[in-house]
């Protein structure tokens, strides 16, 4: 069973919702991945998301495009990306990463290599912003034979069919984005969200994450009454960002903990 | 060649040009290329939408744009003749409109009020702001603050038709910046807002899409050539930044296998410089902007940024289906420096009377180095695909001149 698998089967035995926070890596230096990396995971962590920088990131809203280019500055690459999950796993074998990125960096890497290294540093899913399902049959199926989860986007907009797409693709988890946007923007409509995660639960067989737009306690609660688990980027990386390099583990666990209460609170009340 | 048997039929119904092309986007922007898709091709088959088109390509924009022989040029480079696919005659100077007319018909066809749009050099941006302006559209343009900087004239162009022009701050403040921006602001405003991209790349189905409004460009020179010289030129060469114009020109000849498709690149201070903007001669592939092409790129896939004397030329991808025409040897690609295309510029303007624009003087630049090696009853036909107005202000930084 895949780290993610069990990480929700977990979770949802307890009757928790999962918090999934993302942060870039290299973000504000390479060195203080790994560290923050612990914090995330300290301050309640089920599930961490590691944003690969790239040069490009057309899905990102500016506070994710300031995270890329800081990391991209201080020198970060997939491969060092790579080398700090393999690092992370030194001290943690339980904690699913799953990167979070653009298909060029894998591509100019090679898909093969990237899913052998991938999967030997212990990276258990990929999230390939840019790679719709019809444009990766192939990565998807490499992906799961080396045991790493292809995560898939599923949006608003998404019709009924492009749904089971999807889930035919897809392991691992759903990532739902929440709003009509990019990454960080304010304009979460939790009333849309409440309707559609059940069905799209439904159809996809898989646990649904929900993220883009959610900055606050209040916020992370109300998704996760409906969702099996949130997922918190963009206000991240703003703390980091306003704590500078030597208070930001400490301020990323405060901030997650905060999270974690609210979500944690919710009890089991959702069936 | 394989083609000579075989139509040429690209792309294929999922927008790939080979292994180029596709749909490379997130999952928020489907549904909209979805819809967009189902529109064009409804569009494509109702003869009221191509009327219109036709009607103001005819009566707004000045077409057909006429072909010169550049006599005087062709005799000082002492080889094949020379001739000109005047697109810098068009309405707002550049072909650029061609295709704006195109999408905003279908924007207005599709219910969407607003339309926005890239820009690099600027000629793009002033074309989606005339056509929106000419339909009653409201109009955002995004331009990279690099590029506003060296284009002040278009900026205030653009403002007079009444856009708002966004400058872009990220990355390297150019024309792949201002694309990130308007994806940001398409999948932000998807509703009410249709997005006019200004050349071949991007999703399907933008790059079947731009070149179809394009092609008029070829379709008139396959008329005109037999017209004024009674046959088909020898090549047909066209500069290359995301590869608009030539594919417009270029994609009507495709079946006449016996003549030469030459696109021009932006080879900058030079290839070996590393200061340039030739994708197809000097990157390899990879994904950007939502489909797989070749693109300026380092080791470890990020893209980098380029340079050219012509902010039109300036980005580091080109259109998926250049891509296919590269690998399947239908089209050659070269490079032309800075200097070079300088001189054509000049050349150009001493010898013909005709401003041409830096995107352009590219190309002429390659006939110039061409024409001199074949015989003088050889015919090149280049497409002059913008004026030079536009470009006083670098042409004179230059020749160390300030207004």
């Amino acid at each position: 069973m895949s780290r993610i698998q069990s990480c929700f089967d977990q979770l949802r035995a307890a009757g928790r919702r999962g918090l999934i926070p993302f942060i870039t890596a290299g973000d504000p230096s390479p060195e203080l991945t790994l560290p923050l990396m612990h914090a995330l995971v300290g301050g309640g962590a089920d599930i961490i998301e590691l944003g690969v920088p790239f040069s490009d990131p057309m899905a990102d809203g500016p506070t994710i495009q300031r995270a890329s280019e800081r990391a991209l500055a201080a020198g970060m690459s997939l491969r060092k990306v790579l080398a700090t999950v393999a690092a992370f796993r030194q001290t943690d074998t339980a904690t699913p990463v799953v990167l979070m990125g653009y298909a060029n960096p894998i591509e100019a890497m090679g898909v093969e290599v990237f899913v052998t290294a991938a999967s030997e540093a212990g990276v258990d899913g990929v999230l390939v912003v840019d790679y719709p399902p019809q444009e990766c049959v192939a990565f998807a199926e490499l992906a799961k034979r080396a045991g790493i989860d292809p995560i898939f986007l599923l949006a608003p907009t998404s019709i009924e069919a492009r749904i089971d797409d999807v889930a035919k693709a897809g392991s691992g988890y759903i990532y739902y984005v929440s709003l009509k946007g990019v990454t960080g923007s304010a304009k979460l409509d939790l009333d849309e969200v409440a309707r559609r995660i059940p069905m799209i639960r439904e159809r996809v067989g898989m646990p649904v994450g929900v993220g883009f737009g959610i900055r606050d306690a209040q916020t992370a609660k109300s998704v996760g009454a409906v969702a099996d688990a949130v997922v918190i980027g963009s206000r991240i990386i703003e703390e980091i960002e306003n704590a500078g390099p030597d208070a930001a583990v400490a301020r990323v666990t405060t901030f997650m903990r905060s999270i974690r209460e609210a979500l944690d609170s919710l009890g089991e009340s959702r069936s | 060649m394989q083609m000579a048997d075989t139509p040429y039929q690209m792309p294929d119904a999922q927008g790939h040009f080979g292994p180029y092309g596709g749909v490379f986007v997130a999952e928020t922007l489907i549904p909209a290329l979805d819809s967009l898709r189902e529109a064009y091709a409804a569009c494509l088959q109702d003869p009221a939408f191509l009327a219109e088109y036709h009607y103001e390509l005819k009566h707004f924009v000045g077409r057909p744009s006429p072909i010169y022989h550049a006599q005087r040029w062709s005799k000082l480079l002492g080889g094949a003749q020379i001739y000109l696919k005047r697109e810098d005659l068009n309405h707002t100077g550049a072909h650029k409109v061609n295709n704006c007319i195109g999408q905003a018909l279908l924007a207005r066809h599709m219910g969407k009020p607003r339309v926005i749009a890239e820009t690099g050099a600027g000629q793009h941006g002033v074309a989606t702001a005339t056509v929106a302006a000419r339909y009653g559209l409201e109009c955002v343009v995004y331009m990279g603050s690099e590029d506003i900087r060296r284009q002040a004239a278009n900026v205030y162009r653009m403002k007079l038709l009444g856009a708002t022009v966004v400058p872009v701050e990220s990355g390297s403040r150019t024309l792949k910046d201002a694309l990130n921006e308007a994806m940001r602001d398409w999948v932000t405003n998807i509703h009410n807002t249709f997005y006019i991209i200004g050349t071949v790349a991007g999703p399907h189905p933008y790059p079947q899409m731009v070149r179809d409004f394009q092609a008029v460009i070829g379709e008139e020179c396959l008329t005109q050539m037999p017209e004024m010289v009674g046959r088909q030129p020898d090549a047909v060469i066209a500069c290359v930044g995301g590869g608009s114009n030539a594919m417009g020109i270029f994609y009507p000849y495709i079946p006449h296998s016996d003549v030469r498709l030459i696109g021009v690149e932006a080879a900058g201070e030079g290839i070996d410089s590393g200061h340039h903007a030739a994708s197809l001669t000097a990157g390899r592939p990879g994904v950007l902007h939502g489909n797989r092409t070749y693109l300026l790129q380092n080791e470890d896939g990020q893209i980098i940024e380029t340079h050219s004397i012509s902010a039109g030329l300036d980005y580091p991808g080109v259109g998926p289906e250049h891509a296919w025409l590269k690998d399947c040897g239908r089209a050659e690609y070269v490079g032309i420096a800075d200097g070079e295309a300088l001189q054509a510029f000049h050349d150009l303007c001493r010898f013909e009377g005709i401003i041409p624009a830096l995107e352009s003087s590219h190309a002429l630049a390659y006939a110039a180095k061409l024409a001199p090696t074949l015989g003088k009853d050889k015919i090149l036909l280049v497409n002059l695909s913008g004026r030079g107005d536009k470009d006083m202000h670098t042409v004179a930084e230059k020749s160390g001149i300030q207004f």
